[in-house]
């Protein structure tokens, strides 16, 4: 029986009624009285050196407040980047300036070049055509390959190359994986594209920014993932501001997807001009801006080689990847190709050797960062494909090859750096193959065919690193961060509950799925369970919400501060109860003494916490803890997955027929939540596999600059999912037993429609070893008649 | 967008009136023009709303049985009202945009703009219909003029298009799948005195005639008739979701999935 | 110039220039912030309305064409006792949202769909909501409590 409140219930999200009714507070929808608003000049060239701006006509315009430019921001650090990776000999990697507004050059359609604050925002853009731009054109570096060679031209004048970090992981001894791979019985190579993405979630970015002088003090309202990360990074290294100064505010947030994780110049922009200008000053991102000033995800190209032996057993694997980071390092771009790419080399498979190389390249592109699985989708990608491309050339089945290789045994130690502290990669294929119903494939697979259509059956399996992450590993990797989490139960007199969390909920349901954990633990309703996040003035802190790390960490640090607040509960409880505090026993809301019928209500024992009469001596008044936790491990989330399309050997239209998904997420809070985000990542990753793709020309030109190019999953491109997440093995280090289950759905499916696609083709009789992504139309029929 | 002054008439005159103002524009449903304007790509001195004029309104059935649209009426008004004397063609409205875009865009809007892409240039070439104006009557074979270009003179309103109404139609599109415009759309009419097949989004000059296709299937009306026909991939269109080849190869699926609709 | 016109049945005014879209009406002079502004070419219908009871996008019209109009927004969609209505019940029965950001213009376009289509099979619900991007759900649930709204039995589709 499914529960009704609690662990484990499907508990009706709270939070939507404001969002049903159009009750929502997004950051657009804060307006502050006597506000400006800036617009920003954007470079309209990829690569051009600037010789003079001349904003004299724009500041006499009507309205006009003042115009900004890279000079008003040479007294102020620029955009930190959040990961130091030390390249393969040791180096630090190359770490060029990011200012807030382009000073001596331009480096990407997009730049901000100045920024115009005026009265109204079409007063600003009035002005920002006055203003006169003197601009170099330099050639663009667009091809990473081509970036990576000696005479390229350099996006920064500054560095010896374009070459951010030559990173390596695994095997160091290159005569090693040499030698493996000389004496395997089969070897499968494939060379591939991750495409460039753009994350888009539905709402664009806004910042509001106030200073009041009379205190001194900032607020900053933002579209963000980590209202306190922004805090931090634009407080110590950008604006050079005491933190107890400003208040960075995330209201309701539309979606994110990692993007909204990152600091951003137009955050510091609207703080700092707040104060410069006398006023607060607004920005609302149009949907046209953010394809060019949001960070993009993904834009990998690869080659992998896998390395068989005559049973069968995977023994090397080998990865050569280019990596754009675009023109500037955003706040955690270095570790994406890297620790969060290269440590997920090894998949669900037991593969002994393995070697990962990354050259991170900048270009005359958005700068890359965090997007929806983050690094992940590119490794599973590459060795889903490769494992898959192997089955056939060896004519293998793709499932039992891959059971073939499942690592069985956990703990288990990959040769890439990471534990794995559980799993049960059969359990979870055999929950597929029952609920993909694959046995009654072949019959489907006639019925397309007698319709003139290919049809075909794609498989995947994947693993994430998410709860990210242990601070002393990741230190050691060169975060600058500690990735810990904090939160604060406040215990009203009444016995109500107000949790301040650091993660940030832009769609996860924190604000139903939290109050569930508190409920059980104590035995009171949910209703009387507030969770409060998104304001650096009202939550102790909290490194925010990315990672599928919110319950894992979060989650922890507020099952350990309930704990604590039950704890002292239970102090208080024995002397109203007469009783030893060992005794004290709390269930469904009351605290009892065991073996006895003497009880009282977790409302008394609150009241008494605020109203301390009758009261013990040694004990604090007042119900309120807070609890920082940081996690011992990474969680790692496993699933597996299978999709069947059909293709129109006509036109090279892909379809989606049916996706399935089982996935292994440890415990569940709120299965209905979770049944929601892997919906919403398959839909992503079915997005990434057959329709989005973010393109330049060779001039550095976006051409898929609005959603008239870039192509957006729609309702018609899905289908309806089937999800199982009954395979559960907890997570053996969190208490909860929680994995994390945001990014799945956009890891484990790209390759899972790419393998059903070429499935379809081949057993259609067109030899067709890899599309890239998107697999578009265009790009099938090309495959088919090449 | 630029400031600009906006006027609402309701009549044909008043508005030609209005638009004689220097860089007045005229506003159909705005479906394309507002993005237009939003971008900064366009600054009228007014816009004179044809929304509100009568008389360009609605669908009716001329007693020579031919169809006449409203310059005025929106793509989901065609979709509904046309439906029974003209199914092809309300297909056609029917798949414009989505369904609210099909509650603001307009047929006169749509074809006076002329984009390369769009469904309804396709529709009134292939029908051979009549683009009725302010001033006079333009043939569709006449009209068209490369893609955004028409033979429509400054502050010249269509007030009505008239459709001859064919024996049998059918408009295949094959979506671009971000805009959802045609990557390719062929619209076949077949006529007592002959079949008329034309292409839109496929080709660098805006929607065509595809005349091979055209006396192929006037010489005999199935299928196989263009088996082999291949349409001349030099003038199509390549961008990000289709190569010139592709597109080519397109037109020859859509052109056969219509004749098929079609029998 | 000075327009005026119902919105959620009360009747508003307001002075605005040729240029001010529907929506910055809604957002900007009435306050109504339920209505969204998620992209600048048609496409994501965020900002989905109803005019004179069709469903437009708001983002996408100039406040002046509304003048005189009959305008219906998220803020007017719950039931008089401010319970909400069938399609937003559904909507959170079977979790159709998740950020919220698209969720106003989808249950304003669920809506202008049932009124003419009281029972939508699921490829017309997905075809009619060609016009609504969401970027969270994948549109499993929003099809879903589509369904379920208009009285059709959901039980048997997979998952929650």
């Amino acid at each position: 029986m499914p529960k009704d409140s609690g662990i484990g219930a499907s508990s009706k999200r709270r939070e939507d009624v404001r969002f049903l009714t159009g009750a929502g507070n997004y950051t657009d929808d804060i307006n502050v009285h006597g506000q400006a608003y800036v617009h920003f000049l954007r470079s309209d060239i990829a690569h051009g050196r600037i010789k003079s701006v001349d904003t004299s006509a724009a500041e006499a315009m009507p309205g006009v407040v003042r115009v900004f430019t890279g000079k008003d921001f040479e007294g102020v650090g620029g955009m930190p980047c959040g990961w130091e990776v030390t390249d393969k000999h040791g180096a630090p990697m190359q770490e060029p300036p990011h200012p807030i507004l382009a000073q001596g050059k331009v480096r990407h359609v997009g730049d901000p070049i100045a920024a115009i604050v005026a009265d109204s925002l079409e007063q600003a853009r009035d002005a920002a055509e006055a203003i006169d731009l003197d601009i170099e054109e330099l050639p663009a570096v667009i091809d990473m390959k081509a970036a990576a060679q000696d005479d390229a031209t350099l996006v920064h004048d500054d560095l010896k190359n374009n070459i951010c970090y030559d990173w390596q992981l695994g095997e160091t001894d290159d005569a090693k994986v040499d030698e493996v791979f000389a004496n395997a019985a089969h070897v499968t190579t494939l060379d591939l594209v991750n495409n460039r993405l753009v994350a888009n979630p539905m709402e664009p970015r806004v910042a509001v920014g106030e200073y009041k002088r009379g205190t001194d003090e900032y607020t900053l309202f933002t579209t963000s993932q980590n209202p306190h990360v922004i805090r931090l990074l634009m407080c110590a290294f950008v604006l050079g501001l005491p933190e107890h100064k400003v208040r960075v505010v995330a209201p309701d947030v539309g979606g994110g997807f990692g993007t909204k994780i990152f600091h951003y110049a137009e955050e510091a922009f609207c703080t700092f001009a707040a104060k410069a200008c006398g006023r607060p000053v607004k920005w609302t991102s149009s949907r046209s801006e953010a394809f060019m000033s949001d960070a993009h995800g993904r834009d990998h190209v690869s080659k992998i080689e896998l390395a068989l032996d005559a049973d069968n057993n995977f023994i090397g694997l080998r990865t050569n990847t280019y990596a754009n980071l675009g023109a500037y390092l955003s706040t955690f771009s270095s570790s994406v190709p890297t620790w969060l790419h290269g440590t997920l080399m090894a998949g669900n498979y037991k593969t002994p050797v393995i070697q990962v190389n990354v050259k991170a390249m900048f270009t005359n592109t958005v700068p890359v960062d965090a997007y929806r699985g983050a690094g992940r989708p590119e490794a599973t990608f590459q060795l889903e494909r490769v494992v898959d491309k192997a089955a056939r050339e060896l004519g293998l089945d793709p499932i039992a090859l891959r059971r073939q290789n499942f690592v069985t045994q956990f703990p288990y130690d990959t040769p890439v750096a990471l534990t794995y502290d559980t799993g049960d990669y059969n359990g979870t294929m055999d929950k597929l193959e029952a609920a993909a119903d694959l046995a009654g494939f072949a019959a489907r697979k006639a019925e397309s065919e007698a319709n003139g259509k290919l049809r075909g059956l794609g498989i995947n399996c994947y693993i994430e690193a998410c709860g990210i992450a242990p601070s002393n590993i990741v230190g050691m990797l060169g975060a600058r961060a500690g990735l810990y989490d904090a939160a604060t139960v406040r215990v009203n007199a009444t016995g109500s509950i107000s949790v301040m969390v650091g993660a940030h909920s832009h769609g996860q349901g924190h604000e139903t799925a939290f109050p569930q954990v508190v409920a059980d633990m104590i035995g009171i309703d949910e209703s009387m369970i507030e969770i409060v996040h998104g304001d650096t003035s009202k939550i102790p802190f909290g490194m925010g919400t990315y990672g599928s790390r919110s319950l894992a960490v979060c989650g922890s640090a507020m099952v350990k501060a309930t704990e604590k607040v039950i704890e002292k509960a239970k102090k208080i409880a024995a002397h109203l109860l007469e009783a030893s505090e060992a005794d004290i026993e709390l269930k469904d809301g009351q605290f009892s003494v065991a073996g006895t019928d003497k009880s009282v209500a977790w409302g008394d024992v609150t009241l008494t916490a605020y109203v301390p009469h009758n009261y013990p001596l040694e004990v604090e008044p007042g119900l309120e803890e807070t609890a920082f936790y940081d996690p011992a491990n990474f969680t790692f989330p496993a699933g597996a997955y299978a999709c069947e399309v059909e293709v129109d050997p006509d036109t090279g239209q892909v379809s989606i027929e049916k996706f399935t998904a089982a996935d292994d997420f440890g415990n569940i809070i709120n299965p209905m939540i979770v049944d929601g985000q892997v919906h919403g990542g398959i839909g992503q990753g079915i997005g990434q596999a057959l329709l989005e793709n973010c393109a330049y020309d060779e001039n550095g030109q976006l051409l898929s600059a609005s959603y008239m190019d870039y192509a957006m999953p729609r309702a018609d491109d899905v289908p309806f999912y089937g999800v199982d997440h009954s395979s559960q093995t907890p997570c053996t280090h969190n208490p909860l037993g929680v994995k994390g289950c945001g990014e799945a759905g956009a890891i484990g499916s790209p390759p899972a429609v790419v393998n059903a696609v070429l499935d379809a083709l081949n057993s259609g009789g067109k030899a067709v070893d890899h599309i890239d992504m998107p697999v578009s139309p265009s790009r099938v029929w090309a495959a088919m008649n090449s | 967008m630029y400031s600009f002054d906006f006027e609402k008439p309701s009549t044909v005159a008043d508005a030609v009136a209005a638009l004689g103002a220097e860089d007045a524009q005229a506003l159909g449903g705005g479906q394309t023009l507002i993005p237009t304007l939003k971008q900064r790509l366009a600054a009228p001195s007014k816009l004179v709303s044809l929304s509100g004029i009568a008389e360009m309104q609605g669908v009716c059935v001329e007693d020579d049985g031919s169809l006449s649209i409203g310059g005025a009426t929106t793509h989901a008004t065609v979709a509904r009202e046309a439906a029974a004397t003209y199914p092809a063609l309300a297909a056609l409205a029917g798949q414009i945009g989505d369904p609210a875009v099909r509650n603001r865009g307009t047929i006169g809007g749509s074809v006076a703009n002329n984009d390369p892409a769009a469904c309804y240039p396709a529709g009134v070439l292939g029908s051979a219909a009549t683009i009725v104006t302010n001033t006079r009557q333009i043939a569709a074979d006449a009209f068209f003029e490369g893609m955004f270009t028409t033979a429509l003179e400054e502050g010249e309103i269509i007030t009505s298009i008239r459709f001859p109404v064919p024996q049998v139609a059918s408009y295949q599109k094959f979506l671009q799948p971000a805009s959802r415009f045609a990557l390719v759309g062929v619209y076949l009419a077949r006529f007592a005195d002959g079949v008329r097949v034309t292409v839109t989004g496929a080709s660098e000059d805006g929607v065509f005639r595809w005349s091979e296709a055209e006396e192929a299937l006037n010489k005999e009306f199935r299928p196989d008739a263009l088996m082999d026909l291949r349409i001349n991939p030099a003038n199509m269109i390549a961008d990000l979701h289709g190569s010139k080849a592709y597109r080519a190869h397109l037109v020859s699926v859509m052109t056969k999935r219509a004749v098929e609709a079609c029998m | 110039m000075k327009i005026t016109m119902t919105v959620n049945g009360k009747a508003v005014s307001g002075d605005v220039e040729g240029r001010t879209l529907l929506s910055g009406f809604l957002r900007e002079h009435l306050s109504l912030t339920g209505t969204h502004v998620g992209c600048d070419t048609a496409q994501c219908g965020a900002c989905l309305v109803h005019v004179n009871g069709e469903a437009v996008k708001s983002c996408n019209m100039l406040a002046a064409e509304a003048d005189g109009a009959d305008v219906g927004t998220i803020e007017g969609q719950a039931n008089a006792d401010g319970s909400l209505n069938a399609i937003q019940q559904a909507f959170q029965d079977h979790h159709g949202l998740q950020c919220g950001f698209c969720t106003p213009g989808m249950v304003m376009s669920a809506a202008a769909l049932l009124k003419e289509n009281p029972r939508p099979t699921e490829a017309e619900i997905r075809k009619y909501l060609e016009g609504n991007l969401c970027r969270c759900t994948g549109y499993h649930n929003i099809v879903k409590a589509i369904m379920a709204a208009s009285g059709q039995d959901v039980s048997s589709i997979a998952a929650e």
